[in-house]
């Protein structure tokens, strides 16, 4: 078999090349199947929770965990002040987290590509009025953008990801139009025009799959950002509300006991941190592998 | 950089601040809900009385005389009454600016002290076992949750080693005669070193917390930038003269280096208007991002949309000012 010659073998498409590179890296690696897992375990929340999470039990009000006095091993990161289990409240907590997260880069990596090739490669007036839109929106910090849209709409899950996407999306549309500029010029493109290709088909066929890799890394990176803006707009009252759990509105709930009940305010916060952090690793390493010189 | 350009730059920035304007009177103009009913609450009032109010407020007006209008208003810090305060929005805002302008500057001084010499240690030093600690510091600092690390640094230090205060800003208002407005300057004008260190113990914790996502971007990028610094033929001319080392980082590469340092934390500046509502919510600070946050819930919208609009331009005019600074400390840089 490997009398094939190497010429005569398909050549393995850029992002493919550079997913090989990330997965060398065994602290990108332990990190995404960090991700993975957290994926997993709020997908299977109903089969993973030790209890129900909204089952309120007051005989356990503000219980210890496992393994201190009074803690049990059916309870195993402790109770909050109603009784209800802070590991599968945590559990489900990741739903809402990595749901948002997908949710808000889902749509606005969408609109932000379909503008950016839009206005990097048909200039004229349609770059004029993208690009003006998004030093705009550039003009708001992002939480107070949000958090004002929320205050007009209200919370709820719907309008979390709206308030988010709303802004989100001029990040990859700079991306993505900045790296059209360039692809534009280039023989490639050239000659797909000279062969008589439409706008559309060259914007999709030929340019998309070569400027794919920047998208891939700005998503991820902006994944653990949006996944702390939705914790901290929950913390704030603004995001999901209760009884539904949500890590950001647990930490809020702890603020009350931070004298004699620690566990509830520190659990969810670490499993923000977790999770933020193996998305920012994983993000990192994206970039190392697919952009050599940035690996400084 | 020429005047010419600074005036065309500067010219630039009038379509952006009218857009924003319109986003900030478009999120008001679309709130579902009465303005006129929100502000009377349960006061019963005649029908001629709530006609001469919608009247005063503009919202007998079509939509886009109305928005010139909340311009023309905006242009002079007017922006109504607010509804929960019973006094002009701008006079209340004013009143909570100054903790909120305190805080946001200790945060920064702290995140500048720290992330520099950090930074270019790490660059100097690199793959050194400190170069490690410094990445893994500062991807911790922007992975960390605001509020959660304000959180855990109220039980630390204030619950169970009691060595700082719980909540809120020093009470010394009333007490040292206003100078700046900030406490920590007013109180050292004053001569009341008490009063400082009372100041300097309630916004500690608060401006860490704030600080540390800052400090992390900058140390990042004080680290790259130095890096490239050090490679660059002037620094290889420069020990090759025979100079110190120490005299090469400080003398040569440091100058040139901190230019994307002070470029961004002009920029990050901005982005701590967005966590000081947070931060201030956890730590009880008496300034304008809790003001916002308390807003929303009583839906006292007038008072937001001043806000907002403020924190916008004050967002808009940072980023002219990194542009600004990146053009005079970097000369071959154009804008």
């Amino acid at each position: 078999m490997s009398a094939v010659p190497a010429a005569a073998r398909p050549a393995r498409s850029p992002v493919l090349e550079n997913l090989a590179a990330f997965a060398a890296s065994k602290l990108s690696l332990t990190c995404a199947v960090l991700v993975l897992g957290c994926v997993v375990l709020a997908i299977a929340a109903p089969l993973v929770a030790p209890h129900d999470p909204n089952e309120a039990d007051l005989f356990r009000r503000l219980q210890p965990p496992a393994w201190m006095e009074g803690g049990e091993i059916a309870y195993l990161l402790g109770c909050d002040a109603l009784g209800r289990d802070i590991a599968s409240r945590i559990i489900y907590g990741a739903r809402i987290s990595i749901f948002i997260g997908a949710a808000v880069i889902l749509v606005a990596t969408t609109i932000g590509v379909l503008a950016g090739l839009a206005a990097g490669y048909l200039r004229g007036w349609v770059d004029v009025a993208i690009s003006r839109l998004v030093d705009i929106l550039l003009g708001f910090p992002y939480l107070i953008f949000a958090i004002a849209l929320i205050a007009m709409t209200g919370p709820g899950l719907q309008n979390i990801i709206l308030a988010l996407a709303y802004k989100e999306w001029v990040i990859p549309c700079r991306v993505v139009r900045g790296e059209t500029l360039a692809a534009r010029e280039l023989e490639y493109v050239e000659a797909a025009r000279a062969l008589g290709g439409s706008s559309r088909y060259i914007m999709w066929r030929e340019i998309l799959p070569n400027i794919l890799s920047p998208v891939i890394v700005v998503s991820t990176v902006r994944m653990a950002h949006v996944i702390i803006l939705e914790a901290s707009l929950s913390f704030l009252g603004l995001g999901v509300q209760p009884p539904t759990a949500s890590w950001g509105s647990m930490v809020a709930d702890g603020r009350a006991f931070m004298l004699d009940a620690w566990w509830v305010s520190t659990f969810p916060g670490l499993a923000i941190l977790v999770l933020v952090l193996s998305i920012n690793v994983v993000s990192q390493g994206l970039r190392d592998a697919f952009d050599p010189r940035m690996r400084r | 950089m020429s005047l010419g350009r600074l005036i065309e730059r500067l010219a630039q920035l009038v379509p952006v601040l009218l857009g924003v304007s319109a986003i900030v009177f478009l999120m008001m103009a679309l709130t579902p809900g009465d303005p006129v009913e929100i502000m009377l609450g349960d006061q019963h009032v005649t029908e001629e009385q709530e006609r001469a109010l919608r009247h005063d407020m503009g919202l007998d007006l079509p939509p886009h005389e109305r928005f010139v209008k909340f311009l023309a208003n905006a242009a002079q810090g007017n922006f109504g009454q607010s509804f929960f305060h019973r006094q002009p929005v701008m006079d209340v805002i004013a009143s909570r600016l100054p903790a909120t302008i305190e805080l946001s500057l200790v945060a920064l001084v702290l995140a500048l002290a720290t992330a520099i010499p950090l930074g270019v240690l790490a660059a100097v030093k690199k793959d050194s076992w400190l170069d490690r600690a410094a990445t893994v510091t500062s991807l911790f600092g922007v992975s960390l949750p605001g509020f959660w690390f304000g959180i855990l640094l109220l039980m630390l230090f204030a619950v169970h080693l009691q060595v700082l205060p719980v909540a809120g800003r020093a009470g010394y208002e009333s007490e040292v005669a206003p100078i700046t407005h900030l406490l920590l300057i007013d109180t050292l004008l004053r001569g009341r070193l008490d009063a400082f260190l009372d100041a300097l113990s309630h916004i500690i914790l608060p401006a860490v917390t704030l600080g540390l996502p800052m400090a992390a971007i900058l140390t990042r990028v004080t680290r790259t930038s130095m890096l490239e610094v050090l490679d660059q033929d002037y620094v290889t001319f420069a020990r090759a003269k025979g100079l110190r080392r120490r005299a090469v980082l400080a003398k040569h590469a440091l100058k040139n280096a901190l230019i994307p340092t002070v470029t961004v934390a002009a920029i990050e500046t901005g982005s701590l208007l967005g966590g000081n509502m947070v931060v201030e919510t956890v730590f009880g600070w008496p300034g304008l991002g809790r003001l916002v946050v308390e807003s929303i819930f009583v839906r006292n919208y007038p008072l937001v949309q001043a806000a907002v609009l403020i924190y916008a331009i004050t967002y808009v005019m940072l980023n002219f000012l990194a542009d600004v600074l990146y053009t005079v400390l970097n000369p071959r840089v154009r804008l």
